[in-house]
């Protein structure tokens, strides 16, 4: 295949970025995008131009660290993938691609495609887990959880933290985010006794961070790479909700 | 050739774990505060470890090279982790979760660490649902168990085919935890690149911040090292893009022993290799194997003819199809210990075989158990591999049978620890799959989530705090400190070094032809003259390497080309140690496969006479390593030839 590119590149956060353009050819369809963007980048140190700077790591759709915005959609074309798992047969011969960083105020850019999004850490820090001490924790068997509640659950704590729902939000919101992980506690009897402080938390910091709000618009759901659901959202507010008047 | 202490505790097997936490010493509060841990790598163990520690009341500085330590690799193991629960009611008990451990690993792992891993192990699962991990639950509410390779019992607790994540996101928030309480300070984007040693003792670290590229100087009154295998050595592999050997390399560089390198493990059912360009391999997992079937055709031509693109799997009838697994192990049959399926793979494969446009594959098939149970079944134990391999592979494996091969996957060699999970560097811990212990020559499937976070919960905060007990009147040491500054400049004229070289060859250049090198000679079959060709060839291309390697940008800024040079250069010297092990064990056992020693049956032929031992290296300059032995002794089990038949 052959490919016009249209890539960010931006040397710092402090620099000005721009787009620049890079042609690439013999591209097999069978090769993954960022495998594509490795041949570019062979290419450039051949050039002794600097190469792309991207996040990525597991390259299997897990670990969420890739967060390329690929003509216009987070993650590229495919439905439910991540950019490392997208691949070229995606693409047609000859198109041009525009590749950019997730962009939200509260991700800055730290070079190229490469963003910092340890926002998500801080929140999560606010409240996204149960506080039990290691040790001591009682027979496994003792909690019981029913098996809808428990795959919802799972539904909605199979976020990878990618940020894709920010990227492709309008307001730069990260309520899907936010909502999975306080979903996945609010189903499970385990997370009910921190249930009120837990969104009250996590919401507070969300917005000290400079998300934006949700304005029902879904382009979140469409465009995670694990389909976590917007059902998540209405679940967070109702229980935001409740812990606020209660 | 000095013998190397265990320090295994005394008395019966099954009370050493408690003989021991009933007589260590302990560290009381306030002292506590006043120490200070050091944890590189933010995996189960390294996670697990921080937020314990950080919860007992210690300061803990945790590292990591990704952006969040939610990233570490073990958050991509899809199956499950085992415990020895018991609730299908199979009879399972913590005696026999520890024999098929023991047994799976071909006799070569230390009996009372693996005693205590599986004594451990059900508290893991209890720790794990308390943190609300949505483990598969039955109808009832309760726990949902299902089978893995080398075992006859179902013990394996997953999350779908995400159990590595949802384990580490239950670690990870137990650390956040911390994080935010202030007992434990993050470093995320910060790479250890050297531990720092005052007087015999580990002290501290050099680390390098990512986005600066300064290098930093952190001390800790002692230094855990969790930053996971080195199977990155053989390029190609399931492990992520950034798992590397650099830290386990450094510290061995330092004095702490690299114990059986050569005990690597070739996971059966990976994706094949389809291109040049491809960068990484993506492991099916072995649950699979529950359902699944695996076979190849019976006659050569059918074979050849699929590889041709001229025959369909689906066109092969039944009575033309050879399961192979199922024809030579029917007591296990599919279900046999990964080194064991490898290498029936491959041999089918050698012997003409093999299928899919290289010959290079088998199938999985799934028809028998979709037709038994029903797509929903199949699609709700195991949607989101299918899912993944459609998308990898573009077909459609609820219609057509997976293709699959081995590849490298998981390292069971590591880091030299003795029963306390130190290093022979006093101080320096090793814990999860950086350390050596508790697999011996093979790994069982779903037993890595089980020991890094056996290592990282429940043996870690103990086994430091026993140390720690007797640095309470150690202050906190100056980073001004000349052995810090001495460190500091090592890495910095390393750095400098390789920046300065600006030759013609890229990084990933030579990552690759050491990845061919490896997998050639050191993979799943190996000979002697292989081995010293493999020797040789990595000399040469290390040589080059330091000659040749083009690095573009520079020190101080955001060099990811620099990054990956740094972690190459290790693994051009961790080859030469993996085949120099691999070259001195006289024999086949567990995932170390010499083709000079098999049974007529093609089956491992160990050696107990002369290597039932544990291989401790002792680094003494480049491409010179010294050999200590740690002989096992089993005094629980009897040492057995390995059966699955």
């Amino acid at each position: 295949m052959k490919l016009t590119l249209k890539i960010w590149r931006q040397k710092d956060a402090k620099s000005a970025g721009k787009f620049v353009t890079y042609a690439l050819d013999n591209i097999s369809p069978n090769c993954s995008f960022l495998e594509m963007l490795d041949i570019l980048n062979e290419q450039l140190i051949e050039k002794n131009d600097d190469p792309v700077v991207f996040d990525h790591d597991c390259r299997e759709g897990i670990c969420g660290m890739c967060s390329l915005y690929i003509n216009g959609r987070p993650h590229g074309p495919d439905d439910a993938v991540t950019a490392c798992q997208l691949h070229m047969r995606k693409f047609h011969d000859g198109d041009t691609i525009v590749i950019e960083p997730w962009r939200a105020r509260p991700f800055p850019v730290i070079r190229d495609l490469m963003v910092d999004r340890s926002a998500f850490d801080k929140i999560i820090q606010e409240g996204g887990y149960v506080s039990v001490n290691t040790g001591g924790a009682a027979e496994a068997n003792n909690i019981l959880v029913g098996k809808e509640n428990s795959e919802l659950a799972m539904d909605a704590a199979a976020c990878i933290g990618c940020g894709a729902c920010v990227a492709a939000c309008k307001n730069g919101s990260a309520m899907l985010f936010v909502s999975a992980k306080v979903s996945q506690f609010a189903l499970l009897p385990q997370g009910q006794v921190e249930a009120k402080q837990r969104v009250k938390k996590m919401v507070r910091m969300m917005d000290e961070l400079g998300f934006g709000n949700c304005t029902n618009t879904y382009a979140c759901e469409a465009e995670c790479p694990k389909l976590i659901s917007r059902s998540n959202i209405a679940r967070m507010n109702r229980e935001f909700l409740c812990a606020k008047v209660s | 050739m000095a013998e190397l202490n265990s320090k295994t505790p005394k008395g019966p097997l099954s009370s050493k774990w408690t003989q021991y936490k009933d007589h260590q010493n302990l560290v009381n509060p306030s002292n506590k505060r006043k120490l200070d841990i050091i944890i590189v790598g933010t995996g189960l163990a390294g996670s697990a470890a921080a937020a314990s520690l950080g919860e007992m009341g210690f300061n803990v500085k945790i590292f990591c090279y990704q952006d969040s330590p939610r990233r570490a690799h073990s958050i991509a193991a899809q199956g499950g982790i085992n415990a020895a629960k018991n609730y299908p009611n199979d009879g399972d008990s913590i005696y026999r979760l520890f024999y098929d451990t023991i047994k799976g690993g071909d006799y070569r792992a230390r009996e009372a660490n693996v005693y205590r891993l599986a004594e451990v192990s059900n508290n893991i699962i209890d720790q794990c649902v308390a943190q609300g991990v949505p483990f598969a639950r039955e109808y009832g509410g309760s726990l949902e168990n299902r089978s893995f390779g080398g075992a006859q019992v179902s013990r394996t607790f997953f999350a779908r085919g995400q159990t590595g994540q949802q384990l580490l996101l239950g670690s990870y928030g137990a650390l956040s935890r911390q994080i935010k309480l202030g007992t434990v300070k993050l470093y995320d984007r910060h790479e250890m690149m050297d531990v720092v040693i005052v007087d015999g003792k580990a002290r501290g670290i050099i680390a390098r911040d990512l986005i600066t590229g300064k290098l930093e100087r952190h001390f800790g009154h002692a230094v855990v090292v969790a930053t996971g295998g080195y199977g990155n050595v053989f390029y190609l592999s399931t492990n992520a893009m950034g798992s590397n050997t650099s830290a386990i390399w450094q510290i061995f560089k330092k004095g702490a022993y690299f114990a059986n390198p050569c005990f690597t493990q070739i996971h059966p059912t990976c994706i094949p290799v389809h291109g040049d360009y491809q960068s990484k391999l993506t492991l099916m997992s072995e649950s699979l194997r529950n359902d699944g079937r695996i076979w190849v055709p019976k006659k050569k031509a059918d074979a050849e003819a699929h590889r041709n693109g001229k025959l369909k799997a689906n066109d092969i009838p039944e009575d033309d199809r050879d399961y192979f697994l199922e024809r030579r192990y029917p007591a296990f049959g599919n279900l046999v210990p990964r080194d064991v399926a490898s290498r029936a793979a491959k041999e089918r494969c050698d012997a003409g075989f093999g299928v899919g446009p290289t010959g290079l594959a088998v199938f999985l098939d799934f028809r028998e158990s979709i037709g038994r149970l029903g797509k929903h079944v199949i699609e709700e134990r195991y949607g989101n591999l299918f899912q993944m391999y459609e998308k990898i592979v573009d077909e459609n494996p609820y219609v057509n049978p997976m293709m699959i091969y081995p590849a490298v996957h998981y390292t069971m060699g590591g880091t030299w620890v003795d029963y306390e999970l130190q290093t022979t560097v006093t101080g320096l811990f090793a814990a999860g799959e950086a350390n050596f212990s508790d697999h011996g020559a093979n790994r069982l499937g779903a037993s890595a989530l089980m020991q890094g976070l056996a290592d990282g919960y429940f043996v870690l905060p103990y086994t430091i705090q026993n140390y720690l007990a007797g640095e309470i009147r150690v202050a906190r040491m100056s980073t001004d400190k000349a052995e810090f500054a001495d460190a500091e400049k090592a890495v910095q004229t390393r750095l400098d070094k390789l920046m300065s070289i600006k030759g013609t060859r890229s990084v990933d250049h030579f990552h690759k032809e050491l990845g061919k090198i490896m997998w050639e000679n050191v993979g799943m079959g190996r000979t002697e003259a292989g081995l010293k060709k493999a020797i040789d060839l990595i000399r040469k291309l290390r040589a080059e390497f330091w000659k040749d390697v083009k690095i573009p940008g520079t020190l101080y800024e955001v060099n990811t080309e620099l990054e990956k040079a740094n972690r190459v250069a290790d693994f051009l010297e961790l080859g030469e140690l993996l085949a120099f092990d691999a070259l001195n064990r006289n024999e086949s056992c567990g995932g170390h496969f010499r083709e000079e020693y098999q049974t007529d049956e093609g089956e491992c032929k160990r050696n107990d006479e002369d290597y039932k031992y544990v291989a401790a290296w002792e680094y003494k300059g480049e491409g010179d390593f010294i050999l200590h032995k740690e002989p096992l002794v089993y005094e629980e089990i009897e040492v057995k030839q390995r059966v699955y038949k």
